[in-house]
C-alpha cells in the first residue's frame, strides 16, 4: 500500500513535534524514519498507527484519507519497542489474537499463526509464555503478531534497540529477509543510522520535527543535502572546516593556514564571497598524498590508531581537528606534516547560515 | 545483606517486635485460643473463672437450633448478593475512572468516602434514604411508577436493603485496590491491543481483566471474609435489631446476640469457630481456583 504523508503536522499544546512533513512512501518498500531522539519519529510512526490524529495535513493510505480512522480499522501491524506481547497468553495465542479479533474461525486462525510462527521461525514455542523467552524469540513473536492477518503497513518502532549488539545484527537482517518475502511496506523507526543505511530502501531523516531529507540510504550519505544530513549519517562523522570561497567559485580558502584548495566543480547557487562555509569532507574520503606538487592540505598528525584494517589518523589543520581514515600502507607517524588529498567529487560545501549544500 | 542470624539480632529484633506483639497477643490471639476452649465449656461460671464441665454440647445445640440455619443462610445470602455485584460495580467505575477524565481526582475522593465514613453514621442517612413513607428511593422509585417498598420493614427486603449499603460501603476501597491494580497494566498492551484490532469491549475483556486477575483474586478473597463478618451495618441499619423478624440475622449478629444477649459464652464461641471454619473452606477454594486462573 503507498502511503502519503502530506503536510503533516502534530502538535502538543505549543510543542510542535512535527512539522509540515510531505513524504511518499511506494508500496512494498522499506522505509527508515531516523533521527536524533525528539526528532519527531515516533510520533509520525504513532500517527501512521492511528495512535494519534495529526493536527493538520492529510495522511493517505492507498486512495484513502486515515486521519480520524482508528488504528482498529487502519489495517496495520505494529512491533512495539517492548514487543508487548500480551503476558498471559501463549505465543500461539500471543499470534492469534489479531486473527481472533478479526474474528476468523478458530480452526484457520490457528493454521495461520502456525504458518507465520514458521516462517519467523519461533513454531517450537508456541506453548510458551513471553516470560520464558529471549529478546530475540519475543521479537520474532512481536513481528509474527503483526503481520499474521496480513496487514497492509507494517511499522517497527525501534525495534531492535532492547537486543544485544549480535541479536541486533541477525534481527535486523532477519526483518529484511521478513519484510522481503512477505512484501509488504514497512516503516521501520530508528537513531541508529548504521541500521537504518543497512536495511532501507529508503530513509527519512528528521531533525526538530522537520524532514531533512528522503532518499536512498548511499545518496543520503554520498549527497547530503544539507549539514544536518552530513554530520548525522557517518561513523567517524564527517570533518567540517570553516572557509571561505573565492571570487571564482571555486577556490577554497582554508581556515588558519590560508592555504588554498580548489573545488571539483563550481558552486551550485551564487553564494556571497563573505558568506561563512563549511567544508564537509568524510574521514575515508581522505588520503595521503606523497605528491608535494599535487593539489592537498597540509595538516600535522597528532595521533596514529590502528582499528581493523584501516588507520585513523588525528590531525590539525590550524586550529580544526580532522579525522581522516587512511590506508596502512603508508607510514605516519605523530608529529609529522602530511598532505590529505580529497578523492575527486566528496567534497561538500556548505552555507553555514541556512546549512544547505552548495555542490550537490 | 546481613548473612547469619545471630543470637544478638535475634534477640534485638525480638525486643522491637515485642510492643506489637503484645497487643496482637492480648488482643487477637488469647482470645481466639480461649474462646476455641469457651466453645467446649458447657457448665461454666463466667465471674469466678471455674469451668465445671466440658462437652461437645455447644456444637450440638446450634447444630440443632433454628437461627442459627437461619443466620448462616442469610450470611450465605448476603456474601452472594454483595461480593459479586460489589467487585463487578468496583472494577466498572474504577476503569471509568481510570480514563482521562476532567474532575478524576475529585471523583476518585467521592466514591472513597463511604469507605471511611463511619458505619453508624453512613446507616442513618440510609435509613432515611430506605424509609417507606419518606425515604428519597422509594421517592425516586415513584416517578418509574413502582409503589412504595418497605425497604426496612419487610421482612423479604430487609436482606436487599443491606446488600445494597453494603456494596455501596465496601465500593471505595475495591476502587482504590483496582485503580491501582489498573495503573499496573503497561499501556503498550492497550496501543498493541488496538493495532490488533481490538475494540474498547474486547480491550477490556481480554487485556483488562486477565492482567487484573491477581487483582481481583485480593480483592475477592478480602471481600468474601469481610462479608462473612458482617455485623456492624445489620446492628445500625436496623437500630439494634437483626432486621424484621430477623431476616437480617447474620452469623456475626447470632454470635453477637448469644454473648451479649444471653450470655451463652460457650455457644457464642462454638457459633464462632463453625464460622471461622466456614471462612477458611471458602478461601482454601479460592486458593485453589486463584492458583489455576491467576498464572502470568
Amino acid at each position: 500500500m503507498k502511503i502519503q504523508l502530506r503536510d503533516i503536522t502534530m502538535r502538543f499544546d505549543n510543542v510542535t513535534a512535527v512539522d509540515r512533513l510531505n513524504v511518499t512512501i511506494e508500496e512494498g518498500t522499506l522505509v527508515s524514519l531516523l533521527g536524533p531522539s525528539g526528532c519527531g519519529k515516533s510520533t509520525t510512526l504513532f500517527m501512521l498507527a492511528g495512535l494519534y490524529q495529526p493536527t493538520e495535513g492529510e495522511l493517505y493510505f492507498g486512495e484513502r484519507l486515515v486521519n480520524k480512522v482508528e488504528p482498529e480499522n487502519r489495517e496495520i501491524g505494529m512491533v512495539f519497542q517492548n514487543y508487548a506481547l500480551y503476558p498471559h497468553l501463549t505465543v500461539l495465542k500471543n499470534i492469534m489474537f489479531p486473527l481472533k479479533m478479526a474474528k476468523v474461525p478458530k480452526k484457520e486462525a490457528e493454521e495461520r499463526a502456525r504458518e507465520m510462527a514458521a516462517l519467523v521461525q519461533i513454531d517450537h514455542l508456541l506453548d510458551r509464555k513471553p516470560s520464558q523467552l529471549s529478546g530475540g524469540q519475543q521479537q520474532r513473536v512481536a513481528i509474527a503478531r503483526a503481520l499474521v492477518k496480513k496487514p497492509k503497513l507494517l511499522l517497527l518502532d525501534e525495534p531492535l534497540s532492547n537486543l544485544d549488539a549480535r541479536l541486533r545484527l541477525e534481527m535486523r537482517e532477519e526483518i529484511r529477509r521478513i519484510q522481503q518475502e512477505v512484501g509488504i511496506t514497512t516503516i521501520f523507526v530508528t537513531h541508529d543510522q548504521e541500521e537504518a543505511m543497512s536495511i532501507s530502501d529508503k530513509v527519512l531523516l528528521m531533525k526538530d520535527g522537520k524532514g531533512q531529507q528522503f532518499s536512498p540510504p548511499q545518496d543520503m550519505y554520498d549527497y547530503p543535502e544539507n549539514q544536518f544530513v552530513a554530520q548525522f549519517m557517518g561513523n567517524p562523522p564527517i570533518n567540517l572546516l570553516s572557509v571561505k570561497l573565492g571570487n571564482d567559485l571555486q577556490t577554497i580558502v582554508l581556515p588558519d593556514t590560508e592555504d588554498t584548495y580548489q573545488l571539483d566543480s563550481l558552486v551550485k547557487s551564487y553564494v556571497d564571497s563573505n558568506s561563512k562555509l563549511e567544508l564537509g569532507v568524510r574521514p575515508e574520503d581522505f588520503y595521503i598524498e606523497s605528491d608535494l606538487a599535487k593539489a592537498g592540505i597540509t595538516v600535522e598528525v597528532m595521533m596514529v590508531e590502528r582499528i581493523g584494517r584501516d588507520n585513523l589518523l588525528y590531525a590539525r589543520l590550524g586550529q580544526t581537528n580532522l579525522r581522516a581514515i587512511v590506508s596502512p600502507d603508508v607510514k605516519v607517524n605523530q608529529g609529522e606534516r602530511v598532505k590529505l588529498a580529497i578523492r575527486p567529487g566528496r567534497t561538500h560545501l556548505f552555507d553555514r547560515s541556512n546549512g544547505q549544500n552548495l555542490l550537490h | 545483606m546481613n548473612d547469619k542470624p545471630t543470637m544478638k539480632k535475634t534477640m534485638k529484633a525480638i525486643l522491637y517486635l515485642i510492643p506489637a506483639l503484645l497487643i496482637i497477643g492480648t488482643f487477637s490471639f488469647y482470645p481466639i485460643i480461649k474462646s476455641f476452649f469457651m466453645s467446649f465449656y458447657t457448665d461454666y461460671d463466667y465471674f469466678k473463672d471455674l469451668v465445671f464441665a466440658r462437652g461437645l454440647d455447644n456444637y450440638t445445640f446450634i447444630f440443632q437450633d433454628p437461627e442459627f440455619w437461619k443466620s448462616i443462610q442469610n450470611t450465605m445470602i448476603f456474601v452472594i448478593g454483595v461480593v459479586p455485584l460489589s467487585i463487578i460495580i468496583s472494577l466498572v467505575i474504577a476503569t471509568f475512572l481510570n480514563q482521562k477524565i476532567k474532575f478524576r481526582g475529585l471523583f476518585r475522593t467521592i466514591y472513597f468516602i463511604p469507605f471511611v465514613t463511619s458505619v453508624v453514621a453512613v446507616s442513618i442517612v440510609w435509613r432515611w434514604i430506605f424509609h417507606s413513607q419518606y425515604g428519597v428511593l422509594n421517592y425516586a422509585l415513584g416517578f418509574l411508577g413502582i409503589s412504595p417498598i418497605k425497604w426496612l420493614s419487610d421482612p423479604d427486603w430487609a436482606m436487599p436493603s443491606l446488600i445494597i449499603l453494603a456494596i455501596w460501603k465496601g465500593l471505595g476501597y475495591n476502587i482504590i485496590i483496582f485503580l491501582s491494580g489498573l495503573q499496573n497494566i503497561d499501556k503498550q498492551y492497550y496501543l498493541a491491543a488496538r493495532i490488533d484490532g481490538a475494540g474498547a469491549w474486547e480491550r477490556f475483556k481480554n487485556i483488562t481483566v486477565p492482567l487484573l486477575s491477581s487483582t481481583t483474586f485480593f480483592i475477592s478473597i478480602v471481600s468474601i471474609i469481610n462479608s462473612f463478618k458482617v455485623f456492624d451495618e445489620v446492628f445500625a441499619l436496623f437500630g439494634g435489631q437483626p432486621g424484621p423478624a430477623g431476616s437480617a440475622e447474620t452469623i456475626v449478629y447470632y454470635i453477637y446476640n448469644k454473648f451479649y444477649g444471653e450470655w451463652n459464652f460457650g455457644v457464642a464461641s462454638a457459633a464462632a469457630y463453625v464460622l471461622l471454619f466456614i471462612i477458611f473452606i471458602f478461601t482454601l477454594i479460592q486458593l485453589y481456583v486463584g492458583k489455576k486462573k491467576v498464572n502470568y
